[in-house]
């Protein structure tokens, strides 16, 4: 090794190590369920736990919900804005910051206030209606990354040529938006889809206050009354998000390439 | 003839700038029409307010006698290709050029054959599988314009579809629009900044200064009959010789390069004596820059090839009185 090149190897090595290790000790410790033996018990015990499956695939619904939801929410107002209202651009952009500052528990007491069961609108009165809730509470806490992955897509193609181009073949609003800017844009909204995703996932505060049994309360709950089990947990998670991550990168090879050859 | 497009008291003003100034024009069925124009001049206004893209701040716009000036871009069938290609990049050149079809409804099995008809015509039989992205600037835009005139529009508008490419392409695909726009009988406008293009493809020029029509009709008449000072400058090269450089001929007078000659001709009545200041060789034609007291003029010669010319050379011009253009203001 060149002696130029240390300072920069050690600067990673420290960085790698500083993420890898606690990582490391949790999966080593997630296999010592069993005295002086390295062994699977942990996740058995995890995977043979009939509310681990319900809670995820709760949530897992919950997920899919939300992502349908920003979508039909964040694509329409990102392309009116990119190009008939530039202008309010600074406004989106603050907005859609919002629910990084606002707390999640500042949110839900809110929404318990304005659609308690004693309320105008008793959202929390019946079961679909606090699904319906939890979903929009999602929609809002992803729309930072929902919106900034889908600006970016949008910013990559020419939206007002191509929308121009479509209309003058005869195309309506809508045939504009299905057929050419949500393909166009297609791997950046499932960017921001992996993300809600993962992020639904592992929400605890709003999903718990609201007492429905998504993903988040039952990670808590079992990490306060077992010792192994909440490890191999983490692990789980860790790969099911790095699945997700992979999943965006898998995807970004198929994004649409504008550039014409140059021969 | 009665008109197909017609254009009346059209103008644009976006805040207190006003881009077009009312402009009034009328044209047949079938006919090439180029907007021809400096940046700024109000062309590309007066080409997107027809395909419906600005609202006019008065005006009307008709084609075929129905006024479309308040109808949505979706609802005047016209067809246009823009500068920057414009392709979808999601779709293959097939259903790029089925999009106007499939959204007019046309049965998928009608679509398919009218692809193949317009791929033939644009020389790109068996490209229907190919994505924008895997093809060059010249293929793109063909299969751009192919797009644009398979639902069978009222009207091709043509946005500098030719800026983006270079040279070479440029010239032999404004052939093939001509030809595939002759073929078709199609009512063209085109617009662009180039006035060699302008005059090689249209049969009617309108040139357009500061939002207003400077003149308008056929290359050969803007050329030789233009009607302002602005015309007779923007359109092709020109020499301009002020008061006291022809003996006998008051007041300013300009001439075109090639009504030059070196030697005298039958119809020339005047001469002036110079010397060569520079020298160009471009082949068939030689251009030469003459100082004439202090003026310097250009004249183009074909290429003689007996006597070369040398800087410094003495030589006298002959040209005619009727050639002599008197600019207006």
């Amino acid at each position: 090794m060149k002696a130029q090149k240390f300072w920069p190897w050690l600067i990673v090595t420290l960085g790698a190590a500083y993420f890898l290790i606690p990582l490391l000790a949790t999966f080593i410790f997630s296999l010592r369920m069993r005295r002086n033996e390295y062994t699977f018990d942990a996740y058995v015990s995890v995977f043979s736990d009939p509310k681990f499956y319900a809670t995820f695939g709760y949530s897992l619904s919950v997920g899919v919900f939300t992502i349908i939801v920003g979508i039909f929410v964040v694509v329409p107002a990102v392309y009116f804005v990119r190009l008939r209202m530039p202008w309010l651009r600074p406004f989106m952009e603050f907005v859609t910051l919002l629910p990084l500052v606002i707390p999640a528990l500042v949110l839900v007491y809110g929404y318990v206030r304005l659609y308690g069961s004693s309320s105008l609108i008793p959202f929390t009165g019946s079961i679909l209606g606090t699904d319906i809730l939890l979903t929009c509470a999602y929609v809002m806490l992803a729309m930072p990354y929902m919106y900034r992955a889908v600006d970016n897509g949008m910013r990559t193609i020419d939206i007002g040529t191509l929308t121009e181009a479509a209309q003058i073949m005869g195309a309506s609003q809508v045939q504009i938006i299905g057929n050419i800017i949500l393909p166009n844009i297609l791997v950046a909204i499932l960017s921001g889809a992996f993300l809600t995703f993962a992020i639904v996932i592992g929400e605890f505060t709003i999903a718990s206050l609201l007492n429905r049994p998504a993903f988040g309360p039952y990670l808590v709950g079992i990490g306060t009354n077992r010792a192994y089990e909440p490890a191999a947990l983490a692990i789980i998670s860790f790969i099911i998000t790095w699945g997700a991550m992979g999943m965006i990168n898998v995807l970004g090879r198929f994004a649409p390439r504008t550039s014409a050859r140059t021969d | 003839m009665p008109a197909f497009l017609e254009v009346q008291n059209l103008v644009k003003s976006f805040g207190t700038n006003t881009v077009v100034k009312g402009v009034n024009f009328a044209f047949a069925k079938g006919e090439f029409i180029s907007l021809l124009g400096p940046s700024g001049c109000g062309k590309t206004t007066i080409l997107r307010m027809i395909a419906g893209f600005e609202r006019p701040t008065s005006g009307t716009i008709r084609v075929d006698g129905e006024d479309i000036t308040h109808l949505k871009p979706n609802q005047r069938q016209l067809g246009m290709v823009f500068q920057a290609y414009a392709l979808f990049p999601n779709m293959t050149v097939g259903e790029n050029i089925a999009f106007g079809l499939k959204v007019a409804g046309m049965p998928a099995e009608q679509r398919r054959a009218r692809v193949d008809e317009m791929l033939k015509l644009i020389g790109l039989l068996g490209f229907d599988k190919r994505y924008p992205y895997e093809m060059s600037g010249g293929q793109q835009q063909r299969v751009a314009l192919a797009r644009a005139i398979a639902p069978k529009p009222r009207l091709l508008l043509l946005d500098e579809p030719l800026s983006a490419l270079d040279a070479k392409i440029r010239v032999s695909l404004r052939e093939e629009i001509r030809a595939i726009q002759r073929d078709l009988g199609i009512t063209t406008v085109f617009v662009t900044h180039d006035q060699e293009e302008a005059m090689s493809i249209s049969d009617r020029i309108v040139v357009m200064n500061s939002g207003n029509i400077e003149q308008l009709g056929a290359a050969h008449d803007i050329y030789n009959r233009p009607a302002t000072r602005f015309v007779a400058t923007f359109v092709g090269q020109l020499n301009t010789l002020p008061a006291g450089v022809l003996a006998g001929t008051p007041g300013e007078r300009a001439i075109r390069p090639e009504l030059i000659s070196l030697a005298p001709r039958p119809e020339t009545d005047l001469t002036l004596t110079g010397t060569i200041a520079d020298l160009h060789f471009l082949g068939s034609v030689q251009r030469l820059r003459v100082d004439i007291g202090g003026t310097l003029v250009n004249i183009d010669t074909f290429n003689n090839q007996t006597s070369p010319l040398q800087r410094g050379d003495t030589v006298t011009l002959h040209l005619a009185q009727k050639d002599l253009l008197t600019l207006g203001a």
